[in-house]
């Protein structure tokens, strides 16, 4: 009896999964109703596509050439006014020849805000540097002093106004937020009650009202015959409104942190003040970062919303830019997508660096 | 041995952790209650220096000022608190039809980023980071800009066969004619409701005593709809329409949504939708993929598993953050006066200028926000117990 050792024969190799082609099938052809969404949509973008680039790239005029535009009206987008207009919608009414000061006091106000970003930087040194830079921020912007020609508040506009609004009304608003997120989580009622109030009133009404509040109310609060400048009365409803949103974002961080840690500190014989100080907010904050960093956006996306108090930040000082010239009016939607572009940049970096935070301060916790 | 009584915890000294806190809380309440007695005197004093009449007197008086687009009949000649209300019920309107199509738009654009297809993921999320990422109001002011600039004059209007009217002047739509028969067919539909709601009651009844499962969505939907046809045939099913025709410079017939209530619409359902999308996003990933497994271990199919199974407890994550979407959508609405649309803080601008009376306007725009926004929240609140985890 033989037996002649006979292999089986091998099985085929499994289908490819991975790579471009593989990919392409599960995704874009995977079944009968992706492949026909997949051909619809090559379609469409085959239709679209080109006329798109047309408008946006081919026919469009990017010479600052108001009548090469009116000729491209509906054929191509007209650039050109950016071009034109560029400086009146970043500064604003900021007086031409000064411009170069927004310039600096932005950069160093951006500068201190992505180096407050970055956590190897959170020292106490940082906190020198705030008090440093902001007041320079403020002297250059108003000028009066070195032989800086003063500018008025109400000349402030366009990008530095959105930036600073944003930024101040965050951080004035943070050390608010924290007390009435005590408050709202303190044993005592009446000042319990005092907290939910303000919370639950400012979050209950649009910022527009607040706004209109700053505009028309806060100069009657004030004793007679003295008017506070515009600008800081819109600072401050910026700022009640963000505190309240803020006072949340950060109740949040406080409610995540164990009862056994109040507990361990009260044990340790450590006072109110104590516990929260080195034991609760320094977890709490931290958690809430990103949060926080959500508020921003928010607030820096509503502080288009003062141009309706007559200050004019980026989309006001669009508006002024084009509406106080008939030639350049017609190309207002240009206007809009160049600052929409601007927006989008800010926003979305933002909420990348939230996402990327939040990776960053859970990964103690996921360990 | 005599019981030694308890120690008197009265303690009127610093140290005691009571008497502190009634400390504090009275010192908060008295700085509370002066800062709001001199901002009081100060306004009084400099209303009388200015001579600013106060109270809400002037409702009564006459208006003097004419309304874009008004819900309930309203003329120049009407009081202010009509205008008043003509304002409420503008915001209203757009804030429901808005909060409707965003709902159902940001649920699509949300289950649209698990979809299959690769082209339709990245829509969905270049979509939603496109629209939340630029603000409202200047979305609101494109949108008002290509509504009034873009779009041809009402002689050259975009039509869609002959029914739909798309032009500056606002979009035509044709709308049946309003009569016994659309009455009776309504009517038809409330009963058709609360039939639904009894026999939906009753189905579930039923399931609990036999395991007998009966339809709970077609049925009921069913009941109404033929409740709603019997009503139309009992009032001699009108079948007539009012369709728009250009006559000249206006439009005959059909009804319109002008340019500012689309613009206002667009830009609130746009944005509104992008957040709502990253809420039904989030709500799905929440559910472990554990239970999916579980529910076709037991049989279910995937419809089935979908809506007894995933939508349920995606649920408990999604209804917070949606009430407050809610809310924001109705708040945004406010922008409305951007772009002159009549809203209530459209009107009470108006108002505002026409009267001096800020402290009363201001007073009102809050009140009916603050109002909306509390039995918004108290009615989403509601719901969320009803779909919050049931713990024994």
């Amino acid at each position: 009896m033989s037996s002649v050792f006979e292999p089986i024969k091998p099985r085929t190799a499994p289908i490819k999964t991975e790579g471009l082609i593989p990919w392409i099938r599960t995704n874009l052809f995977g079944g009968w109703s992706s492949t026909a969404v997949t051909l619809v949509l090559m379609a469409l973008a085959v239709y679209l596509v080109p006329r798109l680039l047309d408008w946006a790239v081919f026919k469009a005029v990017f010479a600052a050439n108001a009548d090469a535009c009116q000729a491209a009206r509906g054929i191509g987008a007209c650039w050109g006014v950016i071009v034109e207009k560029f400086r009146l919608i970043i500064f604003g009414r900021y007086p031409y020849e000064d411009q170069w000061r927004p310039e600096i006091a932005t950069a160093l106000l951006v500068a201190l805000l992505i180096v407050s970003c970055i956590r190897r930087f959170w020292k106490p040194w940082l906190a020198v540097l705030w008090i440093v830079v902001v007041p320079l921020f403020f002297l250059l912007m108003g000028g009066g002093w070195f032989g800086l020609e003063p500018v008025s508040t109400d000349q402030w506009g366009g990008l530095p106004l959105t930036i600073m609004l944003a930024t101040f009304g965050i951080v004035l608003a943070y050390p608010i937020a924290i007390v009435v997120a005590l408050g709202r989580r303190s044993n005592l009622p009446a000042i319990r009650s005092l907290c939910i109030v303000y919370i639950e009133l400012i979050r209950g009404v649009p910022l527009i009202s607040v706004l209109f509040m700053a505009s028309f109310l806060f100069p009657l609060f004030m004793p007679v015959g003295k008017t506070p400048d515009v600008l800081l009365r819109v600072l401050v409803g910026i700022t009640l409104f963000s505190a309240a949103y803020l006072a949340e974002v950060v109740r949040g961080g406080l409610q995540a942190i164990p009862k056994g840690q109040v507990e361990a500190a009260q044990s340790l014989g450590l006072s109110y003040w104590q516990t929260q100080r080195k034991i609760v907010l320094p977890q709490a904050l931290a958690m809430v970062v990103p949060g926080i960093m959500n508020s921003f956006i928010a607030i820096f996306k509503d502080t288009s919303l003062v141009t309706i108090v007559s200050l004019y930040e980026l989309t006001g000082a669009m508006s002024l830019a084009l509406n106080s010239d008939a030639e350049w009016r017609p190309f207002k939607i240009e206007g809009y997508l160049f600052i929409a572009f601007i927006y989008f940049i800010f926003c979305f970096a933002m909420s990348r660096y939230s996402l990327w935070i939040e990776h960053q301060l859970g990964r103690s916790r996921t360990r | 041995m005599p019981e030694r009584s308890a120690p008197k915890r009265r303690d009127w000294s610093w140290r005691s952790q009571a008497f502190r806190g009634l400390v504090y809380q009275i010192v908060a309440v008295l700085a509370i209650g002066y800062g709001i007695w001199y901002l009081t005197q100060n306004t009084l004093a400099n209303m009388a220096a200015r001579g600013i009449q106060s109270g809400f007197g002037f409702l009564t008086g006459a208006a003097g000022f004419d309304i874009g687009e008004t819900v309930i009949p309203y003329d120049a000649l009407d009081p202010y608190w009509m205008a008043f209300l003509v304002g409420i019920l503008n915001t209203l309107r757009v804030a429901i039809v808005g909060i409707v199509l965003a709902t159902l738009l940001g649920t699509a654009l949300g289950i649209g980023r698990y979809a299959h297809n690769a082209i339709v993921r990245g829509l969905c999320y270049a979509y939603v980071e496109f629209f939340r990422n630029v603000p409202v109001l200047l979305q609101l002011l494109m949108w008002y800009l290509i509504m009034t600039d873009v779009l041809p004059p009402l002689y050259e209007a975009i039509s869609i066969g002959g029914l739909f009217l798309l032009s500056n002047n606002g979009f035509v739509f044709p709308v049946p004619v309003w009569g016994m028969g659309q009455l009776l067919s309504l009517i038809g539909a409330v009963v058709g409701i609360f039939v639904a709601v009894f026999y939906r009651r009753w189905a579930k009844h039923q399931f609990e005593l036999t395991g007998r499962v009966r339809s709970l969505v077609l049925v009921p939907v069913a009941i109404v709809i033929a409740a709603a046809l019997l009503g139309w045939i009992a009032g001699g099913a009108p079948t007539a329409w009012s369709t728009p025709a250009v006559d000249g410079f206006q439009v005959v017939g059909g009804a319109t949504a002008t340019p500012e209530f689309m613009a206002v619409l667009l830009g609130l359902v746009l944005y509104t939708s992008a957040f709502i999308a990253e809420i039904v996003r989030a709500g799905i990933a929440s559910v472990s993929h554990g239970q999916v497994e579980a529910a076709a271990s037991i049989g279910l199919s995937k419809t089935q598993a979908m809506r007894l199974v995933i939508l349920p407890q995606a649920l408990r994550v999604i209804i917070p953050p949606m009430t407050s979407q809610y809310l924001n959508l109705t708040k945004n609405s406010s922008l409305a006066v951007a772009i002159g649309y009549p809203d209530v803080v459209s009107i009470a601008n108006t108002a505002l200028n026409q009267t001096g009376r800020a402290v009363e306007c201001i007073a009102i725009i809050m009140a009916v926000y603050l109002t909306t926004s509390l039995s918004t929240s108290a009615f989403m609140n509601w719901y969320n117990r009803r779909a919050a985890i049931k713990e024994r």
